[in-house]
């Protein structure tokens, strides 16, 4: 009976080792990957985005010319959307043609996310998928979007559209899915690595210049220089949402 | 009793020696890794951590525009398969292999593009 | 029906009831697949107007269940004895109802396999994000509030409990109207007459619900309803279809008001087509004025008539919603004031929606799930209301 006892508190011993072992082990792998990550901190990419820039645009409503789309073909093609306009197809930005009523004069311009500085899609995204950036650039954090619309509802320039349809042939740096809801990015996927908007871009290869992206909070760049200078207004100004995009001429 | 006892041993016996023989080989995937070579990190971390990593890789772009070295993009245009240029389509394809053969839903390819970025590739 | 014939057939309409109320379910969870499957390009809904006819299902049944909760607390907290014993009926129709819709809700995300995301991410500012901390509370409080009152020891809890219950669903209630309230930007929307709306709707809505399930209850069982009580609740029906009649009214005087405005008011009054009818005919003429009419017309007070006219304030709640919550999204938003505008993506454009099949299911699934839940719990729990009057009605068979 001795003997059995001595081979049975054998057997436990090495057992409950090896299945201590066998329980650390992973954690040793995690261990290890904690370390790992370490080493994968040091060599970053970029530096995080900070409030000392602050991302806008100013758009001229005289230089844009009615009837001129290329800044929407733009957009399409950059961040492969489809260009559709069925009411479900998702556009980002869109030229919208203003008729005054007491005047009747007649002008267009482009419409897009007006990346507020107090966006109200963000006030009301229930998971905070819809936010704003620290450079002032209002996103859809896609990862965490459950499709529930409401900041559609709450954006006052239907800058937001609602991906309807099962999408394929995404553009490898713009993601984008059913389900979810998305908007004008101001092409961050451009923006981080220091290049102007597609519709900026198309804007000025056009030769009307109606559209000037830019540091707000950098007193040198083009469009401080400009803003202080011309009148421009936001639109629906009465909301009080501080809007990065001006418009000069409405 | 002690000949009702021998008796279902020999019969559990049977019952799993029979299982254990008619189970076939666990189907591994054979993975077509794309061009290969030397991953960011070491496969049996990337097998168990790919997950965690992508996850914090994917916070830090979108929340502070840091695009760091676990980018989802990077990983297809390495690993997308040289002859159809995606990570899916079939059972040998590199992300479609295991999660199709451990059962685990991918999600990332609903917004993120399964396929081998063609800029990049020109600029490398 | 003699109730002794009923009793023996019970079990078997019992039975009945839940293969359709299964089946209905069924047939949503058909819609509902389509939709997460396919997106949202199998339904009528488009980037003009994102909430439909879900919505439309989910908030009436989100707002009749707080109505319905009412019942309860008229007994418990206000001390109404004959109301008292319909209290435990109120909780379960309740729980039912806010189940129901809530279901409808969540599977009309785009993506509800996040569902849990909305638990896990909170924004504070967000209605939304309030609302899964009031909804999941209400289910807790209105759960306790049952035990309080099914359970003898826990009856002297009964009335803080209902305090607590009444409170939290004035609070949610005024919450589903903040969602709309908070959408300044929206002609439809931006208005602080909303909450309060809302809470005198639910009464109605509630209240209504609650006598067409009250009465089914009691002819499936062979009871007698005294007619006095019967008289009280109908004439209290009466009362909240006006109050919310007139709160409805208030809510558009007010928006003509802002002249503004007005392009927004003479679309949904007169102009829009199927929302003036819906608005007119549906909610003002079958959602109230017919009712009111069976309600209150003297010799009109039996069963009959009581049930009748709390189907037709139900049909009309189907119809302000839909005014409400498409109607409000139909009309294009003002972006730029003084200006005539079009562009390709429907600006200055009335928006157009048609429901569709998934849709509808979707909504009618919702729908069976309030009802099987209700039917199930209700005769597990043994929720209908013990009336004196009910001892002599059996003695007289």
């Amino acid at each position: 009976m001795k003997e059995a006892n001595l081979d049975r508190r054998d057997f436990l011993t090495k057992s409950s080792v090896g299945l201590a072992g066998l329980a650390i082990a992973p954690g040793m792998l995690l261990f290890d990957l904690a370390h790992a990550r370490d080493l994968a901190h040091a060599p970053v990419l970029n530096e995080p985005v900070s409030n000392k820039v602050r991302w806008g645009m100013l758009i001229d409503n005289n230089k844009c010319e009615s009837g001129c789309t290329d800044c929407v073909t733009a957009c399409n093609t950059e961040n492969g959307l489809s260009g559709g306009t069925k009411p479900t197809d998702s556009q980002w930005i869109r030229k919208v043609q203003l008729k005054d009523t007491l005047t009747g004069h007649v002008s267009s311009l482009p419409m897009m996310c007006q990346h507020c500085e107090h966006p109200p899609c963000v006030d009301v995204c229930p998971t905070q998928a819809s936010f704003k950036r620290a450079d002032g650039i209002v996103l859809v954090d896609k990862h965490i979007c459950i499709g529930c619309r409401y900041c559609i509802m709450a954006c006052p320039y239907k800058a937001r559209s609602f991906v309807h349809e099962v999408l394929t042939d995404q553009k490898p740096d713009v993601p984008r899915g059913k389900g979810t809801v998305e908007a004008c990015t101001f092409c961050v996927q451009r923006v981080d690595k220091g290049e102007t908007t597609a519709c900026a871009e198309a804007c000025t290869k056009a030769g009307h210049n109606a559209i000037l992206f830019g540091d707000l909070n950098d007193p040198e760049s083009d469009i401080s220089k400009r803003i202080r200078t011309v009148a421009s207004t936001q639109v629906r100004a009465d909301l009080g949402l501080n809007t990065g995009i001006r418009y000069e001429g409405i | 009793m002690k000949t009702g006892i021998r008796l279902t041993a020999f019969f559990f016996s049977v019952l799993i020696a029979t299982a254990v023989y008619a189970a076939e080989e666990p189907q591994i995937p054979h993975l077509d890794i794309g061009k290969g070579g030397q991953c960011v990190e070491d496969p049996q971390l990337m097998r168990k951590n790919h997950m965690l990593l992508l996850m914090h890789q994917r916070n830090e772009t979108m929340y502070e525009g840091i695009h760091g070295k676990y980018s989802i993009v990077d990983c297809v245009n390495c690993h997308a398969s040289t002859k159809t240029n995606s990570v899916l389509g079939s059972n040998e394809a590199f992300c479609q292999g295991c999660h199709v053969y451990a059962a685990v839903k991918l999600d990332c390819f609903e917004c993120h593009s399964n396929k081998r970025s063609v800029t990049a590739e020109a600029s490398k | 029906m003699q109730s002794k014939t009923f009793s023996r057939h019970e079990s078997r309409y019992f039975y009945a009831l839940v293969a359709l109320g299964v089946f209905v379910v069924f047939l949503g969870y058909l819609g509902m697949h389509t939709m997460e499957e396919h997106g949202h390009i199998v339904t009528g809904m488009n980037n003009q107007i994102v909430w439909g006819i879900p919505h439309v299902f989910a908030i009436f049944m989100i707002v009749a269940a707080s109505g319905v909760l009412n019942i309860g607390t008229i007994g418990t907290v206000f001390g109404k004895k004959q109301y008292k014993s319909r209290a435990p009926l109120s909780g379960l129709i309740a729980i039912a109802l806010l189940a129901g819709g809530l279901a409808v809700l969540m599977l009309d995300l785009g993506r509800p396999d996040r569902m849990i995301i909305a638990a896990t991410h909170f924004n504070p500012t967000s209605v939304f994000a309030w609302n899964i901390f009031l909804y999941s509370g209400f289910f807790t409080l209105a759960a306790l509030y049952l035990w309080t009152m099914m359970e003898k020891r826990m009856n002297v809890w009964s009335k803080p409990v209902g305090f607590a219950m009444f409170a939290w669903r004035v609070i949610l209630t005024s919450g589903t109207g903040l969602i709309f309230a908070f959408l300044v930007a929206r002609q439809a929307y931006g208005s602080a007459l909303l909450p309060p709306m809302f809470i005198v709707l639910s009464f109605a809505w509630g209240l209504a619900v609650f006598l067409v399930v009250q009465a089914a209850l009691y002819a499936w069982n062979g009871k007698v309803l005294d007619p006095a009580l019967l008289k009280r609740m109908k004439n209290l029906l009466g009362v909240f279809v006006i109050s919310s009649l007139y709160l409805v009214a208030a809510y558009h005087m007010t928006n003509l008001y802002f002249a503004k405005q007005n392009g927004f008011e003479s679309f949904i009054l007169r102009d829009g087509g199927i929302y003036p009818m819906l608005l007119w005919a549906g909610y003002v003429v079958v959602g109230s004025l017919l009712p009111l009419a069976l309600i209150y017309l003297p010799g009109l007070g039996n069963t009959k008539m009581v049930v009748t006219a709390s189907l037709l304030v139900i049909l009309g709640s189907f119809a302000l919603l839909y005014v409400f919550i498409i109607g409000g999204e139909a009309y294009p938003l003002s972006i730029f004031p003084g200006f005539e505008v079009s562009s390709s993506f429907n600006d200055g454009v009335i928006g157009s929606y048609t429901p569709s099949l998934p849709e509808i299911l979707l909504g009618c699934g919702g729908l069976a799930i309030a009802f099987l839940i209700s039917i199930i719990s209700i005769r597990v729990l043994r929720g209908l209301p013990h009336d004196v009057a009910d001892a002599t009605a059996m003695n007289d068979d």
